[in-house]
């Protein structure tokens, strides 16, 4: 490892975590407000990908128009997704474990969708003045995608900080995760706060896809499966339903698996990846910021 | 307050065991792009519809006629059922779909996925020498017919096929598969099954090793990395080298031993060996590590997808200058690579076995028919497929009149006829006999590298 390439190394896994990051707060978000893992998430994150690849390849759409719509679609399969596999198990009180295989079957069905509407074809987005540009910062090479990415990530992140903390959405939500029933009680419509949830965190996971897609140049409807696992292992390292534990858990994966690149050997990006989320689980199980939940968020 | 207590850490094991699940599930949808086969040729060549479109029809439909048994064939094709067929392939093909005394012939390709550009060059080459040989009086009089089946590119799905083919279409030979790593996993079950299989573009190592029924018109990266990576040491004196390549797929790892052979015989450092895993979009890390290293070369084993990537982030993103030579596998033999990475191409050099411009008679009458009918150059993976035909063609013909997957066997073994590739014949090993070309991507079109 020389110390010349460090500040790379580095950039490189902020651009990388921003997205690991972003996908992650969708998954802690429903996770925070309903106890349940949407399993279906990796799969709305191909479909966000996806969606925008053919508003910019077939429809000839700019990418800002494409980047709005395809978070809006994403935004909108998540409500469907939330009236097929979630709302009817929420009505019927149906055990944890319920939900969590209703959502799997969600995200085989939407992968098969995706597979047949795209077919099994790497999808390349069309050349715009962004995709191979580049600027210099001291030793750092820098595309203008990956600052786009880092930006938008960034400001969607506060963006969701600030609706949970000062909205009156917020506070529903909150009083939701407290506890449904006394939110119930006090006048708070939980079906509609929800609703609204799954709206927004489908949203930022159609636009993480589009991030990743568009960083990486490539769309395909097997494109959410590396990163599903790495998005549970994010939110456990993080603290289950913490979002601001998301965003550092996130963070934390993309450097750490960039690190044991440089220092080590990329054969053991994986392994060590995964014995660092061992070792945080051990010495702390609800992970690095698990005490504090949604209500702090 | 959500609590971890209330939802202990069983549902975070349970959520960690239907991954595994989902991973199967995608798989499984994967596997469902088997029947697509004819409908993504048809769509990728829709140049060619007109020519392509009949043929694949029967291809489909040959899956149900094939009950009808192969292996008593060619001795009742009679020359006026030929000379009639003889007009078009289309005529030729239904002609022996209806009567049955076609030679039946399974054709695995991977047609659609990632890495689907190799196999639509081997279908539509393929598809090009059947129409040649039948329009030609076919095999002894019988005409030639593949039939074709995706594997997708998945090992498991190769397996599937192979079964098909073998057990119900009962065909005494297989041409494919497009992978090593499908050839490594499929072809035990033609050996086991006595049906003779000829890769046309395996290159990996542990495939023809596999039996006496597995044969290559493919040069192996063992025959070609040696020869490409001492004509870069001497030719550009290199001196520091670093490698990366796929750890989990037979063929990059095939070609990642081969190239480090041949870079320790020719006294070239190795300053480090980077690998990713098949289906791995993020190549920033290695390459940052690599040229932070300031190799003078840097070997690249890796398939379509994956070298991609690797181009474009090294050219692209990270800046690598175009003085670290780029060189490359036979994944990176393809002009999809330059399709999909344009000038981060240029500069990049592949051994191969044969290339466009070969002044071999047959070739050149090749590539000009390819040109006709497809309105594309052929790469080698088109040259090699056609060239699997005529060696199979020539095989089953002086097998005899019942000819079996024992006997094309046999008669492989003897082959030595000219081909589209040169003067073949096999190795006692049953790989290409053949000595390999240098290439050179210059302004998009590989050209010979001296």
């Amino acid at each position: 490892m020389l110390l010349k390439e460090l500040p790379q190394q580095v950039a490189n896994g902020i651009f990388q975590g921003a997205i690991y990051a972003l996908f992650a707060v969708g998954y802690a978000l429903i996770f925070g407000v309903l106890d349940v893992l949407n399993l279906a998430h990796a799969a709305i994150f191909t479909w966000g990908a996806l969606m925008a690849w053919w508003l910019m390849a077939v429809v000839l759409a700019p990418l800002p128009v494409a980047l709005l719509l395809a978070a809006l679609g994403a935004g909108l399969l998540g409500l469907v997704l939330d009236r097929l596999a979630f709302a009817p198990l929420r009505r019927r009180a149906a055990p944890h474990l319920s939900p969590l295989i209703s959502s799997l079957a969600m995200a085989t069905i939407l992968q098969g969708l995706a597979f047949g509407f795209f077919g099994a074809d790497v999808h390349t987005y069309p050349a715009t003045t962004l995709s191979s540009g580049v600027f210099t910062l001291g030793s750092v090479v820098i595309g203008w995608v990956q600052l786009l990415v880092l930006i938008v990530a960034v400001a969607l992140m506060l963006l969701l900080r600030w609706l949970i903390e000062a909205t009156r959405y917020g506070r529903a939500v909150r009083a939701i995760a407290e506890n449904p029933r006394a939110a119930q009680i006090l006048g708070i419509n939980v079906e509609r706060a929800i609703g609204q949830t799954f709206f927004l965190a489908s949203a930022l996971g159609g636009v993480a896809g589009v991030l990743y897609g568009l960083t990486f140049n490539s769309a395909v409807f097997s494109m959410g499966e590396p990163v599903e696992l790495r998005g549970l292992a994010i939110i456990i390292l993080g603290g289950m339903g913490s979002i601001p534990g998301a965003v550092i858990g996130g963070f934390a994966l993309a450097l750490v698996e960039v690190f044991s690149v440089s220092f080590l050997a990329s054969q053991y990006r994986d392994a060590i990846a995964f014995a660092v989320l061992f070792l945080v689980l051990v010495l702390r199980p609800t992970g690095l910021l698990g005490r504090y939940r949604l209500r702090e968020a | 307050m959500i609590s971890i207590t209330r939802l202990p850490r069983r549902t975070v094991l349970g959520a960690l065991a239907t991954l595994a699940l989902t991973a199967c599930g995608g798989a499984v949808s994967g596997g469902a792009g088997s029947s697509t086969v004819t409908a993504s040729v048809a769509l990728t060549t829709a140049a060619a519809t007109t020519a392509s479109a009949p043929t694949s029809t029967s291809a489909a439909t040959s899956s149900s006629a094939a009950a009808v048994s192969t292996t008593t064939t060619s001795a009742a094709a009679t020359s006026a059922t030929v000379s009639s067929a003889a007009t078009s392939s289309a005529a030729t093909s239904s002609a022996a779909t209806a009567s049955g005394t076609g030679i039946k012939i399974g054709a695995v390709f991977t047609t659609t996925g990632a890495n689907a550009a190799y196999g639509l060059s081997q279908t539509n080459a393929t598809k090009l020498a059947v129409e040649d040989l039948n329009k030609a009086g076919g095999i002894g009089g019988a005409p030639l017919e593949l039939l074709y089946q995706d594997d997708a590119g998945d090992p498991k799905q190769a397996l599937t096929v192979y079964q098909t083919l073998i057990q119900s279409n009962k065909v005494p030979a297989i041409i494919g598969p497009t992978l090593s790593s499908s050839a490594v996993t499929a072809d035990p079950i033609a050996q086991q099954g006595k049906v003779a299989v000829l890769a046309v573009s395996n290159t990996g190592d542990g495939v023809t090793t596999i039996g006496d029924f597995i044969f290559r018109d493919s040069l192996s990266e063992a025959q070609v990395l040696p020869v490409t990576v001492k004509t870069v040491v001497d030719k550009l004196s290199v001196t520091k080298a670093a490698i990366i390549y796929g750890n989990d797929n037979a063929f990059t790892v095939s070609g990642y031993k081969a190239m480090k052979d041949a870079l320790t015989k020719n006294n070239v450092q190795i300053l480090t060996e980077e690998t990713f895993a098949s289906g791995d979009v993020d190549f920033s890390a290695q390459l940052t590590k690599i040229k932070g290293l300031n190799p003078q070369a840097i070997f690249v084993s890796a398939l379509l997808p994956e070298a991609t990537r690797i181009l474009d982030t090294a050219r692209n993103k990270l800046q690598i200058p175009v003085s670290v030579q780029i060189v490359g596998g036979n994944g990176l033999n393809t002009p999809q690579l330059i399709k999909n990475v344009g000038k981060a191409a240029e500069g990049v050099i592949v051994g191969a076995a044969w290339n466009i411009a070969s002044d071999v008679a047959l070739s050149k009458a090749f590539v000009a028919a390819y040109k006709a009918k497809y309105n594309a150059d052929p790469d080698q993976f088109a040259a090699q497929a056609y060239a699997g035909v005529s060696i199979l063609a020539d095989a089953v013909k002086r097998a005899g009149t019942n000819p079996t997957g024992d006997t094309i066997r046999q008669a492989l073994m003897t082959s030595k006829l000219e081909t589209v590739l040169g003067a073949f014949s096999f190795t006692s090993g049953r790989d290409a006999n053949q000595a390999p070309v240098i290439q050179i991507i210059k302004n998009s079109t590989f050209a010979i590298f001296s």
